[in-house]
């Protein structure tokens, strides 16, 4: 069978398992649509947050940007794990014994305060559609690269199915398809590394295999460090090269821990579990399974790493490797030669040598002029044409993009066909199970927090119920709008979701549930103040221009010192500031005693409002 | 709430106690929580790195594989340190609700 017989087997059987758990789960009230009826098992919640965390950036891009980033691959490894430190210890406990469907809803009800209800659910739909836009194209790319069919065609299949599970089951629904998504998306993320590591170091475990010994007595690691600097790359196992100094990896290390814990639709997850002591477990569940994938991916960098350079670097068109005439295709690395007729592939200090780039963000046209005026070039000796890698490395497109490597370790390794049909599945599980989580944060936004709480308090719960399955809908259209038509800037709009949910939702919530006493005055304050300082510096050095007036920190690292600016405003103001009412006060004290003691909450009955 | 008759001990004072202990509890596992991501995996990782670990530089192990599998661990501590410090609540509510048995039917621990 071929690979994409493979995958359309994988691809069908895994679709047709999450619309038979959808059906299954069918709900018919609120309580089951926002908060899957609050009846979900820690262990299984985990594995839901998981997969609800673990998106197609993760699956697809991480383990290629750390393979291109070497140590500073770190910030991510550890920002996107430390921040459920955060979460499990300061959040989860607190937000589900306070028992809410939202996270606007906390902030509205501990504050009492509409204003910060509606500044709390303006950050949660930007942070959700930022986000999910990214999901969508990464099902496209998937099924464009494994079935052969078109991006936006691709786009359109998972946005059907991810309509048809999220508007049947709401969260009931996703919370037992994202179960099974997290099976699949992990299978297929370890079994190939797990076959690689064999047959790069002979370690069957790939976190052993990554410090294993690639030929008797050089270590991997030193392969690739001494391959590097060979290159004119920064050295692999080096720390602070480049740009990323030790203040930028510190916070963007530290932005993107406190932005994880800071995402709606990581938080709502802990809604869904039946005790406060459940969602401590649930906490621990979550990082246990989402170690699972972030401890591997390290390994899969350093070997695809190794399998990049070796099989390109030096290389003719005749002795190149199939995968990369497959991924040539796509654009996603391209070879513009000097005329010697071997691809060399180079790092910074020698940049003028380097020949391998990608198309990144170029219109496929204006490649293909670029690639005619290079041949001329080289054709004519530099008569006429122009010379393509001097425009590419202007244009700071050089090397392979990051993308292309977990989809293509298994080619390189030449692993056999079901084994990248697998990983084609798993694609798409990462992409669709974040998606629908994000839809069911954005639907309830809209249905619960703008509608029900705001607008019209006396709706019925059979009106709120249909509001939020037309929620989820148009959500679906929009996320694959941007999808099908994506801005170009997604990079740096992940970077804002992450800055605004480390700058406005973190602190916020922390201060209503630690500071007994804070009113609103001084959290809506606080949140404008850290949202206000993030979104302008991060706008100001993308697109303005701005120098890195702040210590030199890159707009990916800015929501650390915006979380820092909005506990400032927020405790100095508290100082000054009216407390908050006795209502507001026995609300914090009744969430910090421990379930079973102290004033009787009956929370199956408290958020029913 | 339970009337705080005579009684020595009260709920309210149990309940500041168990959130003093809780709140000591999670002080100290966030600052390991940043000695070990923040700390190792980033301030100190190029000191580290000039010393090996099997094939792993320290600093470098620290930044993708040791904060990951402390983080786990951290989460695992906290667990079960909570589930130690609720039930010593409960037991102290269960013994003032004890000492002070009738005057309020709906006093205290369940």
């Amino acid at each position: 069978m071929t690979v994409q017989a493979w995958t359309f087997v994988m691809v069908g059987l895994t679709f047709g398992l999450y619309l038979f758990l959808a059906i299954r789960a069918r709900v018919r009230d609120t309580q089951g649509f926002y908060v899957a009826g609050r009846g979900v098992p820690a262990i299984l919640n985990g594995m839901a947050t998981a997969a609800d965390w673990m998106s197609a950036a993760s699956f697809l891009s991480m383990a290629g940007t750390i393979s291109l980033l070497g140590y500073a691959g770190g910030v991510y490894l550890m920002g996107w794990t430390g921040g459920f430190v955060l979460l499990a210890l300061l959040l989860a406990p607190y937000l589900r014994k306070f028992g809410h469907f939202t996270v606007p809803d906390f902030v509205g009800d501990r504050f009492e305060s509409n204003a910060a209800r509606l500044v709390a659910l303006l950050c949660a739909l930007f942070i959700s559609f930022t986000y999910v836009a990214g999901q969508m194209r990464g099902v496209g790319i998937v099924f464009a690269r494994f079935l052969e069919v078109d991006v936006d065609l691709g786009v359109v299949v998972g946005m059907a199915l991810v309509f048809v599970y999220a508007t049947l089951g709401g969260m009931k629904g996703i919370t037992w398809t994202q179960i099974a998504q997290y099976w699949v998306l992990i299978t297929a993320y370890v079994v190939p590394v797990v076959f690689i590591s064999l047959q790069l170091t002979g370690e069957p475990l790939p976190q052993v295999g990554m410090g294993g010994e690639i030929a008797p007595g050089v270590p991997l690691l030193a392969k690739l460090d001494q391959i590097h600097r060979d290159l004119g790359f920064p050295s692999y196992t080096e720390a602070f090269t480049g740009s990323w100094d030790k203040v930028n990896v510190f916070c963007t290390t530290l932005a993107l821990m406190v932005g994880t814990a800071g995402l709606p639709h990581v938080i709502v997850r802990f809604y869904t579990v039946r005790t406060v002591g459940a969602a401590r477990w649930s906490g621990l569940w979550a990082l246990f399974f989402i170690a699972l994938l972030y401890l591997t991916a390290p390994a899969t960098a350093a070997f695809a790493r190794y399998y990049v350079v070796q099989e390109l670097h030096g290389k003719t068109a005749a002795e190149l490797p199939g995968w990369y005439h497959t991924w040539q295709k796509t654009g996603l690395l391209v070879w513009l030669d000097d005329g010697d007729g071997k691809l060399a592939y180079h790092g910074p200090a020698q940049q003028a040598q380097n020949e391998l780039f990608r198309i990144g963000g170029m219109a496929t046209t204006e490649f293909a002029d670029l690639r005619a005026a290079h041949e001329r070039w080289l054709a004519t000796k530099g008569q006429e044409g122009q010379d393509g890698r001097v425009v590419m490395t202007q244009k700071k497109l050089t090397g392979p993009d990051a993308d292309i490597l977990v989809l293509a370790t298994p080619e390189m390794a030449q692993l056999a066909a079901w084994i990248i049909a697998l990983v084609a599945a798993g694609g798409l599980a990462a992409a669709l199970s974040t998606a629908s989580g994000l839809l069911l944060v954005i639907s309830s936004s809209i249905a619960h927090d703008l509608y029900f709480r705001i607008l019209r308090p006396q709706a019925t719960e059979a009106q709120r119920l249909r509001l939020s399955r037309v929620a989820i809908g148009f959500a679906v259209v929009i996320a694959g709008v941007v999808g099908i038509f994506p801005p170009g800037f997604v990079a740096e709009t992940v970077a804002f979701a992450f800055g605004l949910a480390a700058s406005s939702f973190f602190p916020v919530l922390v201060l209503g549930i630690f500071h007994r006493r804070i009113g609103a005055i001084p959290a809506i304050a606080g949140m404008l103040a850290g949202m206000a300082f993030t979104a302008s510096y991060i706008l100001g050095t993308v697109y303005l221009g701005w120098p890195k007036w702040c210590f030199g920190i890159g707009p990916q690292g800015i929501g650390a010192v915006g979380m820092a600016v909005h506990f400032a405003v927020a405790l100095g103001l508290a100082r000054v500031c009216p407390p908050a009412s006795p209502t507001a006060q026995a609300m914090v004290a009744a969430m910090r005693a421990p379930e079973g003691a102290g004033p009787g909450v009956d929370i199956a009955r408290a958020m029913e409002h | 709430m339970p009337s705080s008759s005579a009684a020595p001990d009260t709920v309210p004072a149990a309940n500041a106690r168990h959130w003093r202990a809780v709140v000591r509890l999670t002080l100290v596992l966030l600052a390991l929580w940043a000695a070990l991501g923040l700390g190792c995996g980033v301030l100190l990782a190029d000191g580290l790195n000039a010393v090996q670990l099997g094939g792993f530089p320290l600093g470098f192990w620290f930044a993708q594989q040791g904060a990951i599998v402390g983080f786990v661990l951290l989460i695992l501590v906290y667990v079960l340190a909570m589930r130690r410090l609720d039930r010593a609540h409960r037991a102290d509510l269960a013994r003032i609700a004890a000492a002070n048995p009738p005057a309020d039917p709906t006093g205290g621990a369940r």
